[in-house]
């Protein structure tokens, strides 16, 4: 019995080991009759290549809108015949095409080296995605340029975010540079002063004093109804705007980080006190790093009432940025170029979101199941 | 003030008391009371206590639940001032905390974003930093919540040798090999070793034991009994312990302190003369045991 399972599999070199009692150790395809086990067999070497049909999907999706997109013709409206960059959208559309067909083959294959497995883990976690993107665009591109459903000038075909990224870039560029630079000063300060205050509240019976009330009376109010005022009494529009965005980000990171101080545990100054610790070291090493993930959501808040008045001020009174470029754009009635603003400002808020987060996970990694951005 | 003697690496020996005495505090309460404000009026807490820990004792205190037992050890470690009455260590006042009592709470209040290792090395760390900015104006600023400043002076050898005394201090409770976890990786039996490890390492006079075993399963519990037992010979310090278990101070002490309910009152005061390691089963333990549950008025469970 043995030996007749040696010449039929291959792999019979691994089970020779074990002969001590072959009966009571039954292989795997011992009971199998031997055509169904040499069918097992090319199983198992076909394992190298199979075809990962899934993959067909985008690029069918993708095909579509590059079909779309070059072979219908565009529908005139108003003083547009054609809109510009429709050929080089439908170009894109069909490079992506062939890139996705390229992946799709190179998923098929199994046992490659670990950095294209890698590479063909991420395809097939983002090939839905892909189907679903493509079909967007490709249904955008026909209700807009081809179909004329969605009218210009206020809907514009994903070809013409080409026109004004290839157009405006410049200025795009500019303005994107000049409103992460206000928003970093802004958040900065914020955070340093919002922090500062937050942990001497928490800490302090006379700062509690002094600081809680002005924090009630001016926490609530929007940051960004202070906007005309602030305008009037800063030196420039730029230090208004740091000061409003700062104020922003400050309040719930002092109320978090007050509240993250003041709910530490009692036990942990009587642990500290009883090894020695000075008032100094209570602050810094027991107060602080226990508060530090109530910190971090006044900081997740904070971002997010920043970007706000950050965009606000911007359109109200500082003559650069992606707020400022949004009303000039809307002056024009270039709305494809304010589509484009409106991703690069998504990109950008989203980036920063994410760039917390992973900060987060950094300092906070002695916590468990902490939630993933 | 206090100056901390370190401790020679002497080699075990079964008199602690004797063999002692430079590494032990002797504590002394004389005539304590105690008592809080509370809304609902003042509420005394501990009455006319006195007490008499000699250098390298290990006593148990044993009462019903909320009676002062905690509290009293608080006043001990200079956690809180008494209303009434004075504790001594060594004749000196106890007026503030001070790393040559070093307790550990039922609770292992291990600190969860330091790992194990860092956990441990929180005295050696504060102490420094302490000496560090020992400065007049940062004492004055401090108030009542600065720590001691003059208390363990650490000698630059000591310095140079604390990485040394902390991986020693994991090695004695068997941990050395999770220095780098997180306390949330740890069981409950492991995190209270490390409390434990973190109060050695400091190289206390008095170790103050508030129930440390109460929440931990049985057989962690003999086995960290056994461990206590054999911690305490080898470095000699005086051990005050609070449990609820009166098999764990029979087993443990060396003379046991039952107290009444609340406002807490010593009612009687037992010796254990049994010579270690002891035996769980021991005739003369049950004995023990019967009398401690009657002065508890749970003799007739018995
Ligand atoms: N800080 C405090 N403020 C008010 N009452 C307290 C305080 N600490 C303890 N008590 C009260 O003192 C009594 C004794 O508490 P404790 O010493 O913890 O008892 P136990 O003997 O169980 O350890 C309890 O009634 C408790 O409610
Ligand atoms: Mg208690």
């Amino acid at each position: 019995m043995n030996s007749s399972i040696n010449a039929v599999l291959d792999t019979g070199s691994e089970l020779a080991p074990q002969p001590a009692e072959p009966s009571s150790f039954p292989a795997e395809h011992t009971h199998l009759p031997p055509e169904w086990r040499t069918q097992a067999r090319q199983q198992k070497q076909q394992a190298r290549f199979r075809f990962y049909a899934f993959g067909l999907l985008p690029v069918a999706a993708w095909g579509l809108l590059s079909g779309i997109t070059l072979a219908l013709p565009d529908k005139p409206a108003g003083f547009i015949e054609e809109w510009p960059y429709t050929h080089e959208f439908g170009v894109t559309a069909l490079s992506f095409v062939v890139l996705w067909a390229i992946f799709t083959v190179l998923a098929s294959f199994r046992q490659l080296p670990p950095t294209l497995e890698r590479i063909n883990a991420s395809f097939r976690y983002v090939a839905p995605w892909l189907v679903a993107s493509g079909l967007i665009f490709a249904l955008w591109e026909l209700l807009t340029a081809k179909l004329g459903i969605l009218e210009p000038p206020f809907f514009a075909p994903p070809s013409s975010l080409f026109d004004a990224y290839i157009n405006d870039y410049a200025r795009l560029a500019d303005s994107a540079y000049n409103s992460v630079k206000l928003l970093l000063e802004g958040i900065l300060w914020g955070t340093a002063v919002g922090f500062v205050i937050g942990v001497s509240i928490g800490w302090s019976q006379r700062a509690n004093y002094w600081i809680h009330p002005v924090l009630r009376l001016i926490g609530p109010l929007p940051p960004t109804a202070l906007l005309p005022i602030a305008f009037v009494f800063f030196p420039s529009s730029h230090a208004a705007s740091v000061f409003l965005i700062a104020l922003a980000t400050g309040f719930p990171v002092a109320i978090l980080s007050w509240s993250g101080v003041a709910s530490v545990n009692k036990a942990y100054y009587d642990v500290a006190r009883t090894l020695g610790a000075s008032e100094r070291f209570l602050i810094f090493r027991v107060a602080i790093p226990a508060a530090l993930p109530q910190v971090f959501v006044g900081l997740f808040m904070g971002f997010g009432a920043s970007f706000v008045v950050l965009i606000v001020a911007e359109m109200m009174g500082v003559k650069s940025g992606l707020g400022w470029y949004l009303t000039w754009a809307q002056g024009y009635a270039a709305y494809a170029s304010m589509y484009a603003a409106l991703i690069v400002m998504t990109i950008i808020f989203s980036s920063l979101i994410s760039l917390l987060f992973t900060v987060r996970n950094r300092v906070l990694v002695w916590q468990k199941g902490t939630v993933r951005w | 003030m206090v100056a901390v003697l370190r401790k020679q690496d002497t080699p075990a020996e079964h008199a602690p008391a004797a063999s002692a005495t430079g590494t032990a505090s002797r504590i002394q309460v004389e005539q304590v009371s105690h008592g809080f404000n509370t809304p609902t009026g003042p509420l005394g807490v501990l009455e006319d206590v006195s007490l008499d820990i000699a250098p390298g004792e290990f006593v148990a205190l044993l009462g019903p639940s909320g009676c002062g037992k905690s509290t009293l050890l608080r006043l001990v470690a200079g956690l809180e001032p008494a209303t009434a009455g004075t504790i001594t260590q060594d004749g000196t006042p106890i007026t503030r905390p001070d790393p040559s009592r070093i307790v550990v709470f039922q609770d292992p209040t291990l600190f969860p974003w330091r790992t194990v290792w860092n956990n441990v090395a929180l005295g050696p760390e504060a102490q420094k930093e302490a000496q560090r900015y020992s400065l007049p104006w940062l004492r004055s600023l401090g108030g009542a919540f600065t720590g001691s400043t003059t208390g363990s002076r650490t000698p630059d050898s000591a310095v140079a040798s604390q990485k040394a005394r902390v991986d020693a201090a994991l090695q004695k409770v068997g941990l050395e090999s999770f220095a780098k976890s997180y306390p949330h990786q740890l069981s409950g039996g492991m995190a209270q070793r490390v409390a434990l490890a973190r109060a050695l390492v400091n190289n206390p006079r008095l170790l103050i034991l508030d129930e440390p075993l109460g929440k931990l399963d049985s057989l962690t519990r003999l086995e960290l009994q056994s461990e206590l037992v054999s911690l305490w010979q080898k470095n000699g310090f005086s051990v005050l312990l609070v449990t609820h278990d009166v098999e764990e101070a029979l087993f443990l002490a060396q003379r046991l302190i039952i107290f009444s309910p609340r406002p807490a009152k010593i009612i009687a005061e037992i010796a254990v003369d049994q010579s270690y390691p002891r035996h769980r089963g021991d005739p003369a333990l049950a004995r023990l045991r019967h009398e401690v549950l009657n002065h508890l008025g749970l003799g007739t469970s018995w």
